[in-house]
């Protein structure tokens, strides 16, 4: 996350340090305000103390809380509600849950949350979050007492000593969550302890710790990246990321196709909160297996496509290494596959929590043989939903596996989610073989659109064998004559190419821009406001903005070559611009490139922008 | 009786070479699958690479020839999203035991509903004649000219150690004690391996060689069955005992042993111990086990898995996506 883009997104963001009178919320609200204030943000602070001078430890009437408002702009208020409610105890959750935003993040002490934590915090059962009905994946639960004192267990502090700086490690974790640079923590503290070097020693080591949990078990809190405005059209609305929007799409795609739906899948971040929220939804016949590995995964959604059910598989880049061999099964079997691939910093374990879209051009032609397959961009957090449903849709209809592509921006990004109406979404029918082909029906027969039909296993007189090997067209048998396969690798082609996508909409000033904006995916956003400041500039700029990646929209090439300049930005080295050039006769953009494993910052958009509209 | 013949489940002109174990096996899977009875609409057979992974080609049902060691995970995805399926996962050595040993594992110790069979013939074939996972130490190959030097798995080894319920042994050319294993595995619920000692014409001719003739079973093989002693010889002269940790071959008459001192055959014994030293076997102090070596009742995933749909269905108040839609915080905008 950078700094000055991660306010400029956010544009603002609370945070809530609560906990025992004696916990230092305070001093952490203080350094957390003080880094942010340094780098340039606006802050607003609200120090809430509690109502009781002396109350007892753990007590309701001890809780003491701090919250911290960090803006890009001018922020006037600490905010109503928070982003991120720290909470030591668990008093300090009983009371100040009601200052978190709805879906906000919430880390808290597990040391803290014993039972007789939760006996002075009034709870009535062991389970505090069941009882304020707080969902747990908003929860960052730590064990922060424990780590703290073996963070300092070598300190020669007594405990005491080093329970106090359990407020530390809390502010490290939130540091973590936010990317602020903890140097600036250290300097603070340096100074305030400048007497006490130890104290600050043994703080410092503990921000640290903080920190590093934080990135070790890659924490992440879905709202920091809220990056959609709120939307003006009537209705009712949730948040909601990517990831849960995606798992979202495929819940309503499988229901409207009257599948099973199957995902198969092993963790890998940023993936895994597909897996999560898929495996909480049995009561909708949701059926998940957390594989042995990423080629399990795969494989046994390819084996439930086979039996009949919506097979799927999540995963992010290094996964879809690992998957393309099955990927490329389902090529040649032409069976339906829904293959997620939530991006992140590569080559290898490259970035694992950071964004990027380097991940294009293996989806497209990373497999072994011509082995064309469609490929969907979700644009933005909840555009995930509908990324979702539209690559189960023509996975099922076309008989082909598909690529959805997010990133780790779009991913753990929330946004205004408009409930959809089962009744409005597109309707998802199946090839499947009809009965009047009984007889004479071979597996590579094909219909109107070049799509082979389905005999789901269970149909009697279908019985037929696919494989990985070639196959002859009419009659599906082993064949290696060299027509068919040239034939075989026709069909296979056309039949991506035939299915039918949205032509690309254009943005901004479509009939006289002298620059043309061209990206796709999870960039949507800060496209999108880089030609708004643009235009507001009194430059005439357009957007086209990809979603469908393979096949590419129809109009395409109409597009790409109506305006003077075109410049094509992505989080790659030009995989994107590349791809078009070799499908866009004669197409020479100019590029903007950059792979940082952050999202765009806008204002540096609109000043490289800016030099070639100039130029 | 069963309404289906062998016929109703061949398909085609099976390639393999002359004389090889596979043609034997499919003829005794065949046989099995009609004594079964399970119409062939209702069965899928999943292989993964490799010369016995052809065998879907010439089966009446529904298959997929797939890619290298990977039958077992596909297998899996098929049997967990459609329970009706019977599914039968076919691999040879190194496609069950090199590259998918680790699906191998895992479908085992998930003890999910797969009839799996594991044709050995330690060597690759269609590579034509590299030394497999199976293959002893020292063996030579066109890929270890002067012999490997490293030790070879033992199928019911990997499979005891992956907490497999179900391990039998066969020999392909046996097409009886075949489809009698065959019809165990799949009566059993839950993940089964069949390990079927075959024998390659061409690159490793011979390798079953003291088991592959009827004599030749009748002098070094024992079968084994739940609930009889284990005897076994030209003339059931000879039989197993347990001596100290391990077991030990008597003859029966001599030194006072009785057939009552024999051990008998418990397939369904959880504990594994004895079950594992008879499928450690090896000649020629000790005969080689076939038959159904352990055979015991376990909860199986994919019921597992229907089951917990059942069970959150009955808990949670969603039950179609608006429904769950509805299950979170929602504000109005008018």
């Amino acid at each position: 996350m950078a700094e000055k883009l991660e306010i400029k997104e956010l544009d603002q963001v609370a945070v809530r340090f609560s906990g025992d009178s004696g916990d230092g919320m305070q001093l952490a609200g203080n350094i957390f305000s003080t880094i942010s204030a340094t780098v340039g943000n606006s802050i607003s602070t609200f120090p809430d103390y509690p109502a009781d001078i002396r109350a007892p430890q753990g007590s309701l009437t001890g809780v003491s809380g701090f919250q911290v408002h960090i803006g890009a702009g001018k922020v006037y208020t600490p905010g109503d509600k928070c982003d991120v409610l720290v909470a030591m105890n668990a008093a300090a959750l009983k009371t100040q849950y009601r200052y978190a935003k709805p879906g906000g993040a919430i880390i808290i002490d597990t040391d803290s949350f014993k039972e007789k934590d939760l006996e002075k915090a009034q709870f009535k059962t062991n389970d505090p979050l069941a009882e304020m009905n707080i969902d747990a994946d908003r929860v960052i639960a730590c064990p922060i007492t424990t780590m703290v004192k073996d963070c300092l267990k070598d300190s020669g502090m007594d405990v005491k000593a080093m329970l106090k700086c359990r407020n530390m490690f809390a502010l490290g974790l939130v540091c973590y969550l936010f990317d602020r640079d903890l140097n600036i923590a250290f300097n603070f503290l340096k100074e305030k302890f400048a007497k006490k070097p130890g104290v600050a020693e043994a703080n410092i080591k503990v921000i640290q710790a903080g920190y590093d949990y934080g990135a070790n078990t890659h924490s992440s809190v879905a709202n920091v990246y809220r990056i959609e405005s709120k939307h003006k059209e009537p209705g009712r609305y949730m948040d909601i990321t990517g990831n849960k929007a995606t798992a979202y799409g495929l819940i309503a795609a499988a229901e409207k196709a009257g599948l099973r739906l199957f995902l198969g899948s092993y963790p890998i971040t940023p993936a895994t909160d597909i897996l999560h929220e898929l495996s909480k939804h049995k009561s909708l016949g949701v059926t998940t297996v957390q594989c042995e590995d990423e080629i399990a995964g795969c494989s046994s959604a390819l084996g439930a496509s086979f039996a009949g059910a919506l097979g799927c598989t999540s995963t992010s880049g290094p996964g879809i290494c690992l998957k393309s061999e099955a990927i490329n099964l389902a090529v040649i079997l032409e069976l339906p596959l829904v293959v997620m691939d939530v991006q992140r910093g590569g080559p290898a374990t490259g970035l694992p929590t950071k964004s990027e879209q380097t991940d294009l051009l293996q989806v497209l032609y990373g497999r072994n043989g011509e082995s064309p397959m469609p490929v969907i961009a979700a644009t933005s957090p909840t555009d995930c939903f509908d990324a979702a449903y539209q690559a189960c849709k023509i996975a099922l209809e076309h008989m082909t596996p598909v690529v959805l592509m997010t990133d780790a921006y779009i991913a753990n990004g929330s946004g205004a989610f408009k409930l959809p109406k089962m009744s409005d979404l597109a309707s998802i029918v199946p090839p499947y073989v009809p009965e009047e082909l009984k007889g004479k029906w071979t597996p590579y027969m094909r219909n109107e659109n070049g799509v082979r039909y389905w005999a789901v296993p269970g149909r009697k007189g279908f019985a037929h064998i696919l494989g990985g090997l070639e196959k002859d067209n009419a009659t599906g048998a082993i064949s290696t004559n060299p027509e068919n396969h040239d034939l075989m690798c026709r069909l296979r082609a056309e039949k991506v190419e035939k299915i039918a996508v949205p032509d690309v909409e254009v943005l901004g000033d479509k009939d006289d821009a002298e620059l043309l904006l061209v990206g796709f995916g999870g960039t949507y956003g800060h496209l999108h406001a880089a030609m708004d400041e643009m235009r507001a500039a009194g430059k005439k700029v357009a957007l086209a903005h990809f979603k469908f990646i393979n096949p590419l929209p129809k109009n395409t090439s109409e597009v790409l070559k109506k305006y003077k300049k075109v410049v094509v930005a992505e989080q790659n080295l030009g995989q994107f611009a590349g791809y078009l050039r070799m499908k866009v006769d004669g197409f020479v953009p100019y590029q903007f490139n950059e792979v940082k494993g952050q999202p765009f910052v806008v204002s540096e958009l609109v000043d490289a922008f800016n030099k070639i509209y100039d130029k | 009786m069963s309404e289906f013949t062998a016929q109703d489940y061949k398909k085609g002109q099976p390639r393999w070479c002359p004389g090889c174990g596979d043609h034997f096996f499919l003829a005794s899977l065949q046989k099995a699958m009609a004594e079964i009875g399970v119409a062939p609409e209702d069965i899928a057979v999943i292989s993964g690479i490799g010369c016995s992974s052809r065998l879907p080609h010439y089966m009446a049902t529904y298959g997929m020839n797939t890619i290298h060691g990977r039958a077992a995970a596909i297998a899996t995805g098929c049997k967990v999203s459609n329970k009706n399926l019977t599914v039968w996962q076919v691999s040879g050595d190194g496609d069950g035991l090199a590259i998918g040993g680790n699906h191998f594992i895992h479908a085992n110790r998930r003890n999910i509903d797969l009839n799996m069979i594991l044709l050995n013939n330690r060597i690759y074939g269609l590579t034509k004649g590299q030394y497999s996972p199976t293959s002893p130490r020292g063996f030579v190959s066109k890929s270890s000219p002067y012999g490997t030097v490293e030790d070879p798995f033992r199928p019911a080894e990997l499979c005891f150690g992956a907490r497999g319920h179900f391990f039998a042994r066969c020999v392909a050319s046996d097409a009886k004690g075949t489809v009698e294993v065959l019809k165990a595995a799949y009566a059993h619920k839950g993940a089964s391996v069949t390990e079927v000692l075959q024998n390659c014409v061409i690159f490793n001719d011979g390798t079953h060689e003291s088991v592959y003739t009827n004599e030749g079973r009748k002098k070094n093989a024992i079968y084994l069955e739940h609930g009889k002693p284990m005897i076994f010889g030209e003339n059931n002269e000879f039989g197993l005992v347990q001596e100290g940790f391990g077991l030990k071959v008597v003859k029966i008459g001599e030194n006072g042993v009785t057939e009552k001192d024999i051990l008998v055959h418990d397939a369904h014994c959880e504990d594994n111990t004895l079950q594992l030293k008879l499928a450690m076997m090896e000649g020629p102090d000790f005969p080689i086990a076939l038959g159904v070596i352990r055979d015991v009742a376990a909860p199986t995933y994919d019921e597992a898995v229907d089951a917990q749909i059942e069970e959150v269905k009955a808990k949670k108040p969603y039950h179609s996506f608006e429904e769950l839609l509805e299950t979170n915080d929602i504000w109005e905008v008018k």
